[in-house]
């Protein structure tokens, strides 16, 4: 009898579901509310996990870091600003030394001033696995970032030095990614990870309000925030994890969120017929092979150029819906270190001569790829698309594709380590100079040391990363970087196929909102329309 | 029936041995690492090595097996490596979740899928059975993630009177089945969650039920006079046992959550939690959810077999 009346309730709640109408309550508080594609809520105890997504979202709105990205342009490439640092110089005496002097006045969302010890306190905890605050999660995300830094030193009340273990004139580029946490709040918690997750303390635009574990993260506007610039233009912002595309899309158009991310291609058609703003803009995106230099037909310079001229472009950009541009090069268009660099514009004839030049044709090549993967967008239909054209012109390509965690193991594990492979196919961000182009082909980088998986040398590239990491001079270093990048392209060190625009798509009560070209995006400024 | 109680618990106890070993040496199998997605896409060696010291997975695999295994037997499994929660309480939330979707499709679902499959059964052959059964076909055959998303679009995006994802404004902290602000976040979950097993059990219920009416017994009753619902109370009677085992598997099939669906509704169930484990080779959580699932079915089947034997003595004895 139990059950039957169960089940009857159950089919009265589906009925009704279906006569009712959607009602929200009302309220005169405005809420951002974001669907990320990340399958959990990025952490919040520092350096968020989650790849870019983690830092744009959480890392750009809990947390402030001593340099920060630009983000409130739309026409040219982010670079670095002052962030919790107003002004940073080499040492004159020492050019190991960075000095950065500390912004005054700023407060932690728990009230403490924030100091040169707090700063000296971070870094202890990503640095010193000997400290108490050490944490092997923020040393994991932090290293990319801060593995130069042999120790910092508090100077004054307002100046802190960094003691780097090389010359390393990017330093700056790599501190945005590394965010301050409160020391006191800390404290207070007694370095109890889980604790701090639930009340995490920065100096952000948004402070921490609520947590449900997995499901969603609710943020307030700081409206005592430093930077008057940047005081959020709405009342909450809430964070959904929504990994599913169509959901994402679904939610919007249903009204249960109001801001996306990456809608896939197919759905932006209905999205823009339903008067959502589908915004674009290049960023720094990558999406190419890295390729084995040590073993196998990609030594021969001859081979990679046919493989760059191989690649029909535009057919990439037409799957992609165009939600991206051709790829001819490392960086895209508009990136300050572009130069003028050698493009290999699809030529099928020239390719297949190059192939017979060098001795390789059929050519066989053996490529790793993923399934999916954080900034991977369509990868098995454009994997199947390149495949289709470099076969087309003489080569014998094998996809060999996994998921995204053994295709991370094969990066990191590098050419030594899966000698096999003739390429991978990893997108990079270009967030920074160093990540950007310089670890692809620096021999301080061989894998698993760092991110020259195939490991590429050159006299000339080794050259000029030398003067860039020595060069303090910003224009000077910047015709450097551009040198290494043109040099890049003449060595057809990657086959380059494609630049994600970074779609997002906006219900039309937001405004406001200026798409940076860059990876992490600043969401002060939006307002939303009751 | 106490004996057979305890043999019974008596096998149980190796299987959930198996069942924890199998659950380890799974996650070990496939390819990628523990702590991969936590650490940047080029971590050197160095860092890796540290992080790996740091959770304990530098040493041998057996060696770790046996620690996990003393810390499970005293009900620890040890801490997520995403959000260093204890995964005690991510699984026990997330099967919370599922459980609250399972409260309603386990009832939709038997009811439906017996009461469809039953008769049809009773009429084999008739347009009736006929359209039953082609029904269940399509239910089973119907991915269930296309047929959300399809509902996701009829109910959620074209007509707007049903959500189209989540678990409502508070999330599952304070969800209540009783306020409908919140109830209504189930309503699609919990269709496309019925409709396999819907499929699955009235197919199954069908088949026993047509195989005992084609037995003498129910000649005998017949031709002794017996009025056809009580006829139809003894055919149901015994094809109950073979249905009970088919709605055993589908409870725990319920109970485990489906991992596409959750996906689709994003809701935060344990379907839902071992795809993101799976995804973030969270290795504690994927041990720890998989463990637990395999003893809510190992659980659901001592059930099953304890009621089975209730409904038909004759099983007692084998």
């Amino acid at each position: 009898m139990k059950r039957v009346s169960t089940v009857l309730a159950a089919a009265a709640l589906a009925a009704a579901a279906l006569a009712a109408g959607l009602s929200g309550p009302a309220s005169a508080d405005t809420t951002l509310t974001v669907a990320m594609t990340a399958g959990d809520i990025p952490i919040t105890t520092g350096i968020p996990d989650q790849g870019s997504e983690g830092v744009r979202f959480i890392g750009y709105s809990l947390y402030d870091a001593l340099v920060l990205f630009d983000l409130s342009r739309s026409d040219k490439a982010s670079d670095i600003r002052p962030g919790l640092a107003t002004s940073w110089n080499i040492d004159p005496a020492n050019q190991k030394r960075w000095i950065f002097h500390l912004r005054e006045g700023v407060k932690w969302h728990d009230g403490c001033p924030f100091t040169a010890e707090d700063v000296v306190w971070n870094f202890q905890r990503i640095l010193n696995k000997d400290s108490p605050q050490f944490d092997a999660f923020q040393f994991a995300l932090g290293r990319t970032y801060a593995g130069n830094v042999q120790s910092v030193d508090k100077i004054d009340d307002h100046t802190v030095a960094f003691n780097m273990d090389r010359v390393h004139s990017l330093f700056p580029y790599l501190l945005p990614q590394i965010m301050l946490i409160s020391r006191c709040n800390a404290e207070k918690l007694r370095y109890d990870r889980n604790a701090l997750m639930f009340a995490p303390s920065g100096t952000g635009p948004y402070r921490y309000s609520r947590m449900v574990a997995h499901e969603r993260l609710e943020l307030d506007a700081n409206k005592d925030y430093w930077d008057k610039d940047r005081i959020p233009g709405h009342d909450h912002l809430v964070l959904l994890p929504m990994p599913e595309a169509s959901t994402r899309a679904a939610a919007l158009l249903s009204g249960q969120v109001n801001f996306i991310e990456a809608p896939v291609p197919d759905a932006i058609p209905r999205l823009k017929a339903a008067g959502m703003n589908v915004i674009t803009n290049t960023y720094p995106h990558n999406w190419a092979y890295q390729l084995n230099f040590v073993k196998g037909p990609m030594t021969d310079i001859k081979v990679r150029q046919a493989a760059n001229y191989a690649i029909n472009r535009d057919d990439v950009v037409e799957l992609l819906g165009g939600t991206a541009i051709a790829g001819y090069t490392t960086a895209p268009p508009g990136m300050p270190y572009y130069g003028n660099p050698v493009k290999y514009k699809y030529d099928p004839a020239k390719a297949t001569a190059l192939l017979k030049e060098a001795g390789c044709y059929p050519c066989k090549i053996n490529l790793a790829i993923s399934t999916s993967g954080s900034g991977q967008m369509q990868p098995l239909p454009m994997n199947e698309l390149v495949k289709s054209q470099l076969d087309a012109v003489g080569f014998e390509t094998t996809l060999t594709s996994m998921d995204w965690n053994a295709l991370l193991n094969i990066s990191r594990g590098g050419v030594d380590k899966f000698p096999d492979f003739t390429g991978v196919n990893i997108s990079r961000n270009l967030v920074d100079p160093f990540n950007g182009i310089v670890r692809h082909v620096w021999t301080g980088q061989w894998a698993p040391v760092g991110g020259n998986w195939g490991h590429f040398s050159s006299p000339e590239t080794e050259s000029l990363i030398g003067q860039i990491f020595g060069e303090f001079d910003d224009a000077k270093r910047m015709g450097l970087l551009t040198q290494l990048h043109e040099k890049m392209s003449e060595q057809a060190v990657m086959i380059w196929v494609a630049h994600d625009l970074n779609p997002r798509a906006l219900s039309p009560k937001l405004k406001g909102f200026v798409q940076a070209q860059s990876w992490f995006q600043d969401l002060t400024r939006i307002t939303v329309e009751p | 029936m106490i004996n057979l109680l305890i043999r019974r618990i008596f096998y149980a106890v190796p299987i959930a041995f198996g069942v924890s070993v199998v659950c380890f040496s799974l996650v070990y199998l496939a390819p990628g690492d523990p702590l991969q997605t936590i650490l940047p896409s080029d971590a050197s060696a160095e860092t890796i090595a540290l992080v790996k010291a740091a959770y304990g997975f530098d040493q041998p695999l057996p060696i770790q097996f046996l620690k996990w295994l003393g810390r499970v037997m005293l009900g620890d499994f040890g801490q997520s490596i995403a959000t260093r929660r204890p995964v005690s309480l991510e699984v026990m939330g997330a099967l919370h979740n599922t459980a609250t979707l399972a409260l309603f499709a386990v009832p939709i679902a038997f009811s439906t899928g017996f009461s469809m499959g039953a008769i049809a059964g009773c009429f084999p052959g008739s347009w009736l059975d006929r359209l039953l059964t082609g029904t269940a076909v399509i239910g089973v055959s119907l991915p269930n993630y296309w047929f959300g998303i399809v509902l996701v679009i009829l109910f959620a995006v074209e007509a707007m009177v049903l959500p189209a994802t989540g678990m409502g404004a508070n999330g599952s902290d304070g969800f209540s089945i009783f306020r409908w602000a919140d109830a209504r976040f189930m309503v699609l979950p919990v269709i496309t969650l019925s409709m396999v097993p819907i499929g699955i059990i009235a197919r199954s219920t069908r088949a026993a039920v047509s195989e005992v009416m084609g037995q003498d017994f129910v000649s005998t009753l017949r031709a002794k006079g017996l009025s056809e619902p009580a006829i139809i109370r003894h055919v149901l009677k015994n094809a109950l046992p073979q249905v009970l085992a088919v709605m055993g598997l589908q409870f725990g099939y319920l109970m485990g959550g489906s991992i596409l669906v959750e996906t689709v509704f994003t809701w935060p169930g344990s379907g839902f939690l071992l795809s993101k484990a799976i995804i973030n080779r969270d290795v504690p959580v994927l041990q720890g959810t998989i463990l637990m699932l395999a003893l809510i079915f190992v659980a659901t089947n001592l059930l099953v077999d304890l009621a089975q034997s209730l409904i038909d003595p004759r099983i007692r004895r084998t």
